[in-house]
């Protein structure tokens, strides 16, 4: 596995809901300039976990270290503050605000200077950064960024989304089936996307059901089953076919329960 | 994709524009033309009726007799915009003009006081609404309907047993009697266009120095002469008449302050993103329901001063103040001038724009002397074809390709 101390790292990650075990004794690392898909069946545990590390819903047990330092998350509020971001499934955006207002929602620039006491919001400032933050992303098919994000295509909402989550600086972006609703050249637009932030020295981590995905865009593929951590591939060491068995379990046989590491 | 844009600019450009116009017609975004047109039409129908109907002194009477309702839809606007309804308005103006009228004659307290006091009053009522509303989820139509009961009653007690207070305070009486000679209603008029002409060019400006796009000169100079043109218009009908009235001046100044900051605002900003999606505001870190709580008290607040301005030209207050349809006028006339009933879409000028649509029919049936069941009549179907509109056009947003 990876270096002696990654960028995020989990231990022992537990948490039950009533008596379904969502997560028993997970670990889980991201490195700076990785991406690693998280993939596994429906109801393996993947959202559970990245919930955990998002703050929104708690795990039961395991221990937290970033930049080799033990921490708590306990709020969304905590994983924000520690440069943790996540875009969600379901995006989170204002269909009616145009692309600016939803890049800055909540976070909008005040004027200077006698409009400053008027509350006035700079959307010249907050026009520019925008510009320059999808430009700096690479994302290109965004023409207007005065459109309302409710007439863009679902990459480049996909694409709002993502960059949305980068202006608090976070090192550590986690998505959650980023292209599940997307056809296949946005797909490539949200691949190349989330490509570039591994490229840019944070830590990425993809849900995905879509194992052509996986190939595509991933360096380390983890694999969960029934709540476990079943395996942990190097992309360029391993066929589609190894990964579909990881994760349906037939290689060990239904119900098996002994985790294998392939570093 | 940007070839496809510079050619639109170019060769066809004509048939390009009328496809976009037809586009922006069809999703309800040239909503303001279709209004103008709207009003042209209801115009030229009750002056063919009656040629009494555009005269200055039929137009003059129809501003003062919609500077109320305007005002209370301006309020309005707030809550429409985070894709709720306020049906304690009426009720809310009723009430809390009562009380300044009886403040003022039976306990002599002087009229600006009283006045104040029924804004405070109304700000009162809006923080009860949006607390019960954000506190225990209670829905809003709920919560201002049973609010609504309430204060009728409270209206009813403060008013006692003769049910009608008269006002002759001149302070009052004078916020709608008021004129202004011929010269400051056009040193206001070219105030008016040289500050709105001022403002985009200087905005324009500002774009271009920090290098962002801007439009074209000729929309933004097209944009100006049209409004221009329409304050000329009113400025040259109302001069013809009495003169400029206070209270028009009053209700451009509401609405101007509104579209300040529902538009340019922090709060404005946070007001739409919650009426276009609550949960994605509340995850980018907004405070949804102080938002909401906010707006309900401008709502409430702009809504006693309706009451007022209704009180003013009347020259009393009455058990009947605030009552009937006038909380249905004010929530629909924003609506039929182009703001969305679901949240998320409109803005404060639809307030003064609904009422000119509603306020010409009503006035211009009044003018035919059509009984009051064929009025209610019209006056419905009207709504129901504006709300429906509406829907339809949400629906096409909806169904554009994702
Ligand atoms: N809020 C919840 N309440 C009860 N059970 C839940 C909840 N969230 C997830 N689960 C259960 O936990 C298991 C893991 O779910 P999840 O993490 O959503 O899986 P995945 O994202 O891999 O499809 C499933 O059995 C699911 O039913
Ligand atoms: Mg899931």
């Amino acid at each position: 596995m990876s270096a002696a101390s990654p960028l995020l790292c989990l231990k022992g990650v537990s948490k039950a809901f009533g008596a379904n075990q969502a997560l028993s004794g997970v670990d889980f690392e991201v490195d700076a300039g990785e991406v690693v898909a998280l993939v596994g069946d429906n109801g393996a545990g993947k959202s559970t976990l990245i919930k955990a590390v998002a703050g929104v819903q708690l795990a039961d047990e395991g221990t937290f270290h970033f930049n080799g330092k033990p921490v708590k998350i306990s709020s969304p509020q905590d994983a924000t503050t520690l440069g943790i971001a996540t875009v969600y499934q379901d995006l989170a955006l204002c269909d009616n605000l145009d692309v600016v207002a939803n890049l800055y929602l909540g976070r909008e620039v005040f004027a200077k200077g006698v409009a400053r006491t008027a509350y006035i919001i700079d959307e010249t400032t907050m026009e520019q950064s925008a510009l320059k933050l999808l430009e700096s992303l690479a994302v290109t098919t965004i023409q207007d960024v005065r459109e309302p994000v409710g007439s863009l295509s679902g990459g480049q909402r996909q694409s709002v989304a993502i960059a949305r989550s980068l202006l608090g600086e976070p090192s550590v972006v986690l998505l959650d089936e980023p292209t599940a609703a997307l056809g296949v050249s946005q797909t490539e637009q949200v691949l190349h996307l989330i490509r570039t932030l591994a490229d840019r020295g944070l830590g990425v981590v993809v849900i995905t059901h879509n194992l052509e995905n996986v190939f595509a865009v991933a360096d380390r593929i983890i694999v969960l089953r029934l709540g476990r951590r079943v395996a942990t591939f190097d992309v360029r060491g391993v066929t589609r076919e190894d990964v579909v068995a990881a994760i349906t379990g037939a290689e060990f046989g239904v119900g098996a329960d002994i985790p294998k590491e392939t570093a | 994709m940007s070839d496809e844009r510079e050619t639109l600019g170019s060769s066809s450009s004509v048939g390009a524009a009328l496809r976009e116009l037809g586009r922006k017609l069809a999703q309800g975004e040239a909503g303001t033309l279709l209004v103008f047109i709207m009003v042209a039409v209801i115009w030229t129908f009750f002056q063919f009726q009656n040629p009494r109907f555009l005269s200055p002194g039929n137009l003059t009477n129809l501003m003062l007799q919609q500077a109320a309702v305007a005002t209370i839809s301006i309020g309005v606007v707030f809550i429409l915009l985070l894709g709720w309804i306020d049906l304690s308005v009426g009720a809310a103006s009723g009430f809390c003009a009562s009380v300044m009228a009886v403040l003022v004659v039976s306990h002599h307290v002087p009229s600006v006081l009283a006045v104040l006091i029924a804004l405070a009053l109304g700000a009162l009522i809006g923080l009860f609404n949006g607390f019960m509303i954000t506190r225990f989820r209670i829905p809003a139509f709920i919560i201002t309907l049973a609010g609504s009961l309430t204060l009728v009653g409270l209206q009813l007690l403060v008013l006692g047993d003769t049910g009608t207070v008269n006002l002759s305070d001149p302070f009052i009486t004078g916020l709608t009697n008021t004129f202004f000679p011929p010269l400051i209603g056009w040193i206001a008029a070219v105030l008016g266009i040289a500050i709105t002409l001022g403002l985009s060019l200087l905005e324009r400006a500002r774009r271009q120095a920090a290098g962002l796009k801007v439009g074209p000169m000729r929309s933004l100079i097209l944009r100006t002469a049209a409004s221009g043109v329409a304050i000329v218009a009113m400025v040259a009908v109302v001069n013809q008449d009495r003169g400029l009235p206070l209270v028009v001046v009053i209700v451009f100044a509401l609405a101007l302050a509104t579209a300040y900051l529902t538009e340019r605002t922090r709060f404005g900003r946070h007001l739409f993103a919650i009426g276009g999606n609550a949960e994605a505001a509340r995850r980018a870190g907004i405070k949804i329901d102080h938002v909401r709580i906010v707006a309900f008290v401008l709502c409430s607040t702009l809504a006693a001063a309706g009451g007022v301005l209704a009180a003013s030209r009347l020259y009393a207050v009455n058990q009947s103040s605030g009552a009937s349809d006038l909380v249905l006028m004010a929530i629909a006339g924003p609506v039929v001038a182009g703001t969305s009933l679901f949240g998320g879409r409109g803005s404060a000028w639809t307030a003064i724009l609904g009422a000119v649509v509603i306020g010409s029919i009503a006035n211009g049936m009044n003018l035919l002397a059509l009984s009051s069941s064929v009025k209610f009549i019209v006056t419905g179907a009207v709504l129901i074809v504006a709300v429906t509109i509406e829907s339809v056009t949400r629906m096409r947003r909806g169904a554009q390709p994702a």
